[in-house]
C-alpha cells in the first residue's frame, strides 16, 4: 500500500485526534492504520498480551521497549510457542504502561539490563499455555466434547475424531471462559519455535521501507519543536539571556528559560536550531569552571591509591608473601553511548492530563516522574513508547522526557524536544570513569596466590536516584566485573573508593560496570600468566577449575578460533572471558598492530553460554553488536573535560567504527537447558580486553589506559 | 518557494532556501524515513539521491535540490537496485534498532545502480560514511553482495 500524501494524513488525523479525544492512536500515520484499527474492533482479547483475530490474525502486545535486541520478536515467539501459533499469523503491537507488563525482574515496566528474556522466560509462555488451554476448552464447548481428546497444531484445534476449529472461530467463545489458574508448560524437546535458527524478526520490513515510526517522527497538530542550550559547564546556569536575535529567527516561537538551560521553541527542528544559536547568553559556570580530565584522573588514581570499602575478602590477601609480585593501574575514561537516533521526546500536557511520545526504556518510571513534573496522577500520564533508534541504556534516564514536558506545560502546546548531536554527546549521563590499581601474586611454580583490586569511580547506585548505595559502601555497578573475579586465587581483596569528580551526572552504559572493569581484570591476568610464564589460556583455564560454564565458553572460543595453532604473519591473538547479565561469554580477537602503532582487528571469534535461546538468530547478532559496541569504545571513545566543558561533540571527534572496519565476527553457541541468561551486554566486556591482549601479544606493549589508540 | 521532484511527485515548499533539505522532508513534509543522526554530514543516516547521486540531506541546502529529483528511501523501492536492497535488507533481517538504516540502503542502492559487482573495497567506499551503532555491517555486506547478484540477473 502506497503513503498517502502528508496533507492528506495529516487531515485525517486532526479528525481523528478530535473525536479520539485524549485517546490518541499511535501510528496514526502509518498506512493502513485505520483498516488495522476496524479489524481491531473485531479482535477477541484473551488477557493482556494477546488478542486473536476472526482471520486468525494473532497480536502480541509487548510492554518491553524495542531497541534492536529484538525482543518484539522474542516476546511473540515465547507465547507463539506455549500458543501452538502459526506463526506467519502474529504480529506485535507496543503496550501502554499498565501492571500487566511490570518487568519482573525490576518490579517497573522499563527495558535494560539483559533482562527482557530472563524475566519474562516464564510469564509470557504461561500466557501462551493460557490462552492455548482456553482455546482448547472453547473448542470442546461447541463440539460437547471432552479438553482432553482435543490438541492443538498451528493456530487450529483438532479433535480426535478429525474435526477442527481455527483459533480465529474460537477466540471470541474462548476470551468469555475463566483462564486456568495453573497450566503445564512444554517440554523444552518439544519445542517448534525456541532455540530453532530461521525465524525472521517481526520488524523488519518496517525497518527497511522507512516506516518503522521512532521518537523522532511524531508529528502533532500544532507542535513545536524545542532544542536547548545547556550550560557548557555541568552545574552551570544562565545568568543573563538575550534572546532578541533568536526571537528574530523566522519560525522562533518563544524563549524561555528552564531548570536544563535555555530552551528555544519554533516551528521545527532548523528555525530551533538557528534560534539557539543566535542566543546570547551569559553563564556562571559554577564550580566546575576548571574541571579537567588531568584533575578527575589525578582524583580517581588517589583514591585507589588509598582504597576504600571493603567489597570482597577470602584468604588473607596481607600475609600472602608470593613469590612474584606484579602491580599495575589501569583507567578508563568516560563514555557517551551516542544512540544513533538522537535524544527527544514529544510531550503534550492537556488539562486531563499528560501524553508522551518516547522512545525510552523506563516507560513505567516515567509515568510516575512525570506526573510530579505536570502536577497530575501518575494515572493520567500516558506513556507512546515508539521505536528506539538504539538504547544502551541512555535512554533508561529521564532527561529528555522531563524536558519535553516541562516545555509543553509552559507553553501549552505540544512541544517535540530534540537534542542535537551536540547535545548528545554532550548531554551526560555518561559510563564513569575509574582508576583502579591491582595487585597478582605467583608462587614459585608460577601458580596465581593474590589478587587484589583498588577500584575507584564514581556511584551509578547513587546517581540513578533509585537506588542507594548499600550500607558496606560499595556500588555494585562500580565493581562488577571485578569484585565476582572467578579465578581460583585462594587470597582475594577487593575495596571501592567511591569518588565523585565535577559530580558529574553518570549511567548505565551498556554491560555497565563490566564495560571497565572486565578489561582491568581480563588485561591484568593476562599479565599475571605472562608473568608466570604461562599460556594465557591455559593460565585462565587452569584458575577456573570450578567453574565449568566459564572453562565451557573459554574452551570453546579457544578451539573455535585455532587457539595455539599458526596465525598470518603480523596477526596476534588475545582471549577473555566474562559472565555478565545471567551468561557467560569468551572472545578470542586477532589483530594486527600497522608501523603506525595503529591496531587492526580482523576477526573476534565469540563462545556465549546464555543457557536456553529464544532466537539464536538474534544471540548471535546480539553478540556480533556487543562486540562492535565494546569495540568501538575500546579503540576510541573517550569523554574529556578541559576547563570545565566536555571536549567531544559529534561524530568526527567521538568516533564510531566503520564498515571499513569491521572484523569479521563468528559468534558459537553452548547448547544448553539452563534457564536463559540475558543477551543485550554479556558480549561488550570481553572484547576489550581480547583486543588489548591481543596487541600485547603482538608488541609486547601493555596497554592500561583506554581507549586502546589514546 | 522551492520546487523540486520527490518520489516522483512535485513539492513545493516555502521555507528558506539555505533550510537542509532533511528538514524540509521531515518538518515541511512529514516523510520521516529520512533520519536525523548528527546534522554534520559524518553518519549518513539522512542519505537521500539527488538526480540519483547519493548526498547527506543534513548538509543540503534545498536551494540545491531546486528543480531536480529527490529519492528517498519511501521511493527507493520504486528503482531497480533499491527494490533488490531492500529485499535482501529483508531477507538477510539486517536491521537491529534500524534507525540507520534508511541511510544504509541509499547508499546500498546507489552504489548498485552504478556498480553491479561491487568488490569489497567498493563496498568498503561507499559504506564507510554510515555509521551503524547496532553493528550490523557484516550482515549489510552480505545483503548488498546478495542484491548485487539479483540485479544483476535481472
Amino acid at each position: 500500500m502506497r503513503a498517502k500524501p502528508a496533507n492528506t494524513s495529516r487531515r485525517e488525523f486532526l479528525k481523528t485526534s478530535a473525536m479520539a479525544g485524549a485517546g490518541l492512536v499511535i501510528g496514526f500515520t502509518l498506512p493502513g492504520a485505520a483498516r488495522l484499527a476496524q479489524a481491531a474492533a473485531k479482535e477477541a482479547q484473551i488477557n493482556a498480551y494477546l488478542r486473536i483475530a476472526p482471520n486468525n490474525a494473532i497480536t502480541v502486545v509487548c510492554g518491553l521497549s524495542e531497541m534492536g535486541q529484538g525482543v518484539h520478536t522474542a516476546i511473540p515467539m515465547l507465547i507463539a510457542e506455549e500458543l501452538d501459533a502459526d506463526w506467519s499469523r502474529v504480529r506485535v503491537e507496543q503496550a501502554g504502561v499498565d501492571k500487566a507488563f511490570v518487568n519482573p525482574i525490576f518490579g517497573i515496566q522499563a527495558t535494560g539490563g539483559s533482562t527482557a528474556v530472563r524475566g519474562h522466560w516464564e510469564p509470557m509462555r504461561k500466557a501462551g499455555a493460557a490462552a492455548r488451554a482456553m482455546l482448547i476448552a472453547a473448542a470442546a464447548q461447541s463440539w460437547k466434547a471432552d479438553a482432553a481428546d482435543c490438541r492443538t497444531e498451528k493456530g487450529v484445534v483438532i479433535h480426535k475424531s478429525g474435526k477442527k476449529l481455527s483459533y480465529g472461530a474460537l477466540a471470541e467463545r474462548a476470551a468469555k471462559l475463566t483462564p486456568p489458574k495453573d497450566v503445564k508448560l512444554k517440554d523444552p524437546a518439544q519445542f517448534t519455535l525456541l532455540g530453532k535458527s530461521g525465524t525472521k524478526r517481526l520488524d523488519t520490513a518496517a525497518k527497511s521501507t522507512g516506516k518503522a515510526k521512532y521518537g523522532l517522527d511524531v508529528y502533532l497538530p500544532g507542535m513545536l519543536t524545542a532544542v536547548i542550550a545547556h550550560p557548557p559547564v555541568p552545574g552551570g546556569k544562565a545568568v543573563s539571556v538575550n534572546d532578541a536575535k533568536a526571537k528574530a529567527v523566522p519560525g522562533v516561537r518563544q524563549v524561555v528559560q528552564i531548570p536544563a538551560g535555555v530552551a528555544v521553541l519554533a516551528d521545527g527542528y532548523w528555525a530551533a536550531k538557528l534560534g539557539r544559536d543566535a542566543l546570547e547568553i551569559q553563564w556562571d559556570h559554577g564550580a566546575n569552571a576548571s574541571l579537567s580530565s588531568e584533575g578527575i584522573s589525578k582524583q580517581l588514581a588517589a583514591g585507589a591509591a588509598a582504597g576504600g570499602a571493603v567489597g570482597r575478602n577470602e584468604g588473607d590477601f596481607k600475609a600472602a608473601s608470593p613469590a612474584k609480585k606484579i602491580e599495575a593501574e589501569y583507567e578508563a575514561p568516560y563514555l557517551s553511548h551516542s544512540c544513533m537516533e538522537p535524544l527527544n521526546c514529544t510531550a503534550w500536557v492537556r488539562k486531563d492530563g499528560v501524553e508522551i511520545w518516547a522512545g525510552t526504556q523506563s516507560q513505567g518510571p516515567a509515568q510516575g516522574i512525570l506526573s510530579q513534573v505536570a502536577g497530575v496522577q501518575p494515572g493520567q500520564v500516558k506513556v507512546n513508547t515508539m521505536y528506539l533508534g538504539g538504547g544502551f541504556g541512555r535512554r533508561f534516564a529521564p532527561d529528555p522526557v522531563i524536558g519535553a514536558t516541562v516545555l509543553s506545560k509552559i507553553t501549552g502546546k505540544p512541544v517535540k524536544l530534540v537534542y542535537s548531536r551536540e547535545d548528545d554527546t554532550r548531554g551526560y549521563f555518561y559510563r564513569p570513569a575509574s582508576v583502579t590499581r591491582m595487585t597478582g601474586g605467583l608462587d614459585a611454580n608460577g601458580s596465581a596466590t593474590l589478587f587484589t583490586a583498588n577500584v575507584a569511580s564514581p556511584s551509578i547506585m547513587e546517581a540513578s536516584h533509585f537506588m542507594k548505595l548499600p550500607p558496606d559502601g560499595v556500588d555494585e555497578f562500580g565493581v562488577e566485573g571485578i569484585r565476582d573475579c572467578p579465578y581460583d586465587i585462594p587470597n582475594l581483596h577487593i575495596e571501592y573508593s567511591r569518588q565523585e569528580p565535577g559530580n558529574l551526572q553518570v549511567w548505565f552504559w551498556r554491560s555497565v560496570g563490566h564495560s571497565q572493569n572486565s578489561f582491568f581484570l581480563e588485561s591484568f591476568i593476562d599479565e599475571m600468566a605472562h608473568a608466570a610464564g604461562k599460556d594465557p589460556f591455559e593460565f585462565r583455564r587452569s584458575l577456573l577449575g570450578k567453574q565449568p560454564r566459564y572453562k565451557g565458553v573459554l574452551e570453546l572460543a579457544a578451539e573455535k578460533a585455532d587457539w595455539g595453532k599458526p596465525l598470518p604473519a603480523g596477526v596476534h591473538r588475545g582471549i577473555a572471558v566474562v559472565f555478565s547479565f545471567g551468561s557467560w561469554c569468551a572472545e578470542v580477537a586477532e589483530v594486527s598492530v600497522g608501523s603506525d602503532g595503529t591496531p587492526k582487528v580482523h576477526r573476534v571469534v565469540a563462545a556465549v553460554d546464555c543457557g536456553m535461546t529464544v532466537n539464536p538468530d538474534i544471540v548471535k547478532r546480539q553478540v556480533e553488536s556487543a562486540i562492535v559496541y565494546g569495540l568501538t569504545a575500546a579503540l576510541y571513545g573517550k569523554i574529556t573535560f578541559k576547563d570545565g566543558r566536555v571536549e567531544q561533540s559529534n561524530f568526527h571527534d567521538y568516533r564510531m567504527l566503520r564498515m571499513n572496519e569491521m572484523p569479521n565476527v563468528e559468534v558459537h553457541i553452548v547448547p544448553s537447558r539452563e534457564a536463559p541468561g540475558g543477551m543485550g551486554e554479556p558480549g561488550t566486556p570481553p572484547i576489550a580486553p581480547a583486543v588489548a591482549n591481543a596487541i600485547f601479544a603482538a608488541t609486547g606493549k601493555r596497554i592500561r589506559k583506554l581507549p586502546l589508540l589514546g | 518557494m522551492v520546487s523540486f521532484v520527490v518520489n516522483g511527485k512535485i513539492r513545493n515548499v516555502n521555507v528558506a532556501p539555505d533550510t537542509p533539505l532533511l528538514w524540509v522532508l521531515r518538518d515541511s513534509l512529514h516523510m520521516t524515513g529520512t533520519k536525523f543522526g548528527c546534522g554534520i554530514a559524518q553518519c549518513g543516516a539522512c542519505t537521500v539521491h539527488l538526480d540519483g547521486q547519493p548526498v547527506r540531506s543534513c548538509s543540503t541546502p534545498v536551494s540545491a535540490a531546486a528543480g531536480k529529483k529527490v529519492t528517498t528511501i519511501e521511493g527507493v523501492g520504486a528503482t531497480r537496485a533499491g527494490k533488490a536492497v531492500q529485499a535482501a535488507w529483508i531477507q538477510h533481517d539486517v536491521p537491529q534498532c534500524g534507525y540507520c538504516q534508511s541511510g544504509q540502503i541509499m547508499s546500498a542502492s546507489a552504489l548498485l545502480a552504478k556498480n553491479r559487482a561491487p568488490s569489497d573495497a567498493d563496498i568498503d567506499a561507499a559504506m564507510s560514511g554510515n555509521v551503524c551503532r547496532c553493528g550490523t555491517y557484516n550482515q549489510i555486506r552480505e545483503a548488498i553482495k546478495d542484491a548485487a547478484a539479483n540485479v544483476k540477473g535481472a
